[in-house]
């Protein structure tokens, strides 16, 4: 059995008209393990999702493969909440606030703060308290 | 012993030894207060945060016809217009017109005065709308254009209030969530805020005003400028420790420099959720090591300098004066402090690096010889305490 790997994806649904489960085909015929972290998904109107999926390879790209016949647009690069480092004064307000610590004081020299988008679930607290709008979402 | 007049030929001649406020700590310790004293020109101290008490008089040139504004707004902000005809001063808290403020709490606040501040500074094209009531002299009644800051004749910075010596750090001891202008503070003491650049702070590194009073040559976002006033609701007289390291807000400082010449990742407009605009702000203020004393002084090290813990769901707003505790910049800067036995994470406000750039490149410019220093030609108070408003019946 192939290793099983975890992707995070960001799906844009434009002009959502199917009622297909998609949710389900993934789990039930791509044996994909699904964790929802954000969606907006309306009838009629222009849809966001951002998933975690685990699976091996093979699970993934065929799951992706099938939301993709949807005229869905799948990103595995950009995610639903972005960090402007130059933005960033670097001030260390959001620190607390962030639950899974994607956000984190880096160098405890220069006292930067890193941000790393693989351990961000979306929660968008950072987008609530940053005074300077460093942070924003996609949706 | 130096003098400012041998520190700067120094400085001319490109021959000035500088540390920042940071590096003279190990560098004391390693070869000795005396020898250092000897050896070290000058000192770089620098903070960077939020400074609400900020703004700036800016002068239009005149219309043809003329106009005596009696009200402005710049990107629907509103600009104070009461002295001459085409000068308005723009404050960093003020909101937007429209803005639903706290209508719908916690209120986003996202553009307002600070946020004019950064866009000048950065060069962006700006909306004027200007009425005015008519006069014989100045006859037009409403002018609406577009103007970035090399359209103005003057763009000078004028803040009353910057600078704090050192600051509150603000808990939370109610059961709901609270917006401050020290930001977002969790129920039930679960984080704190703190707001100071600790051992590289102005103040703190001159804690009698020895260097740092009125005349005295700042980097303010970039820019030359100087301290023009003691700061509103400077309170040199406050408690001290032994070292004579105030335990509260104490001193502040007054500030203005040319925002033509400034630069824009050090001017940030700033949205504190539930609470109003303000303006981060860069300042960056040189110490001359003119003997031991001074030198002794900018060795201050986050250790030794202790902050109040203060309530702001009850004691700061209701103004009852007490203080929980007393925490030190080095447990602040662990991310953890203990608060009556609780572990509690803590937050900031004021940014600790962008505080280390600024000293690192006044250090440069003067080792450059771009930055010479003077002495104050008046001293802060050191004896004053804060004044209460009070509520009083009509005499």
């Amino acid at each position: 059995m192939s290793e099983t790997a975890t992707k995070k994806l960001m799906l844009f649904f434009p002009r959502w008209k199917s009622e297909k489960p998609i949710i389900y085909h993934l789990v039930k015929d791509h044996n994909l393990v699904v964790n929802v972290f954000r969606a907006r998904v309306t009838p009629e109107e222009e849809g966001y999702l951002v998933l975690d999926v685990t699976g091996t390879e093979d699970d993934i790209q065929r799951g992706v493969d099938f939301v993709k016949t949807f005229d869905v647009t799948v990103n595995d690069t950009d995610k639903g909440v972005t960090r402007d480092a130059d933005r960033c004064t670097h001030c260390g307000h959001c620190v607390v606030h962030c639950p899974t610590d994607a956000l984190v004081i880096g160098d405890a020299a220069k006292r930067d703060v890193a941000y790393d988008p693989e351990c961000c679930i979306e929660c968008l607290a950072c987008i609530r308290v940053c005074p300077y709008g460093a942070c924003a979402s996609a949706f | 012993m130096k003098t400012y007049e041998q520190i700067n030929d120094r400085i001319s001649s490109g021959k000035a030894v500088v540390l920042t406020a940071e590096e003279i700590i190990d560098y004391v310790d390693e070869k000795g207060l005396e020898a250092v004293a000897e050896e070290v020109d000058v000192v770089t101290t620098a903070t960077f945060g939020p400074m609400c008490s900020s703004g700036c008089f800016l002068s239009f040139g005149h219309t043809k016809p003329k106009i005596r504004m009696s009200e402005a707004w710049i990107e629907d902000v509103l600009a104070y217009t009461g002295v001459a005809a085409v000068d308005v001063y723009l404050g960093a808290t003020q909101t937007r017109h429209g803005d639903p403020a706290n209508m719908y709490y916690p209120g986003e606040f996202r553009y307002g005065g600070g946020h004019v501040i950064e866009d000048l500074v950065a060069g962006k094209t700006l909306q004027l709308f200007a009425l005015s009531y008519g006069t014989d002299c100045y006859p037009l009644r409403e002018i609406r254009t577009y103007f970035t800051i090399n359209d103005l004749n003057q763009a000078i910075m004028v803040n009353p209030r910057n600078c704090y010596q050192n600051y509150n750090v603000a808990i939370n001891d109610s059961d709901k969530t609270i917006y401050t202008y020290m930001g977002c503070l969790e129920p039930n003491r679960k984080n704190v805020n703190y707001c100071s650049a600790g051992q590289l702070s102005p103040l703190l590194n001159d804690p009698f005003y020895d260097t740092i009073g009125v005349g005295t040559k700042v980097w303010l976002a970039g820019a030359r400028g100087h301290v023009y006033a003691e700061g509103t609701q400077h309170a040199g007289g406050g408690a001290r420790t032994p070292e004579g390291i105030p335990k509260s807000g104490a001193g502040t400082l007054a500030l203005t420099a040319d925002m033509k010449q400034m630069k824009p990742e050090f001017v940030r407009g700033a949205s504190l959720r539930g609470y109003g605009i303000s303006v981060g702000l860069g300042v960056g203020i040189p110490i001359p090591i003119l003997n031991a004393d001074v030198l002794k002084r900018t060795c201050i090290r986050d250790r030794d300098i202790l902050a109040p813990v203060v309530d702001y769901s009850n004691d700061y707003p209701q103004n009852t004066g007490n203080v929980i505790g007393h925490v030190s910049y080095e447990q602040l800067r662990t991310g953890e402090i203990e608060v009556e036995g609780k572990k509690v994470a803590v937050g900031s406000l004021s940014s600790y690096h962008k505080a280390l750039e600024i000293a690192n490149l006044l250090a440069d410019e003067v080792r450059r010889g771009d930055f010479l220093l003077n002495a104050p030609f008046a001293s802060l108070p050191k004896d004053t305490v804060m004044k209460p408003l009070a509520a009083r019946e009509k005499p």
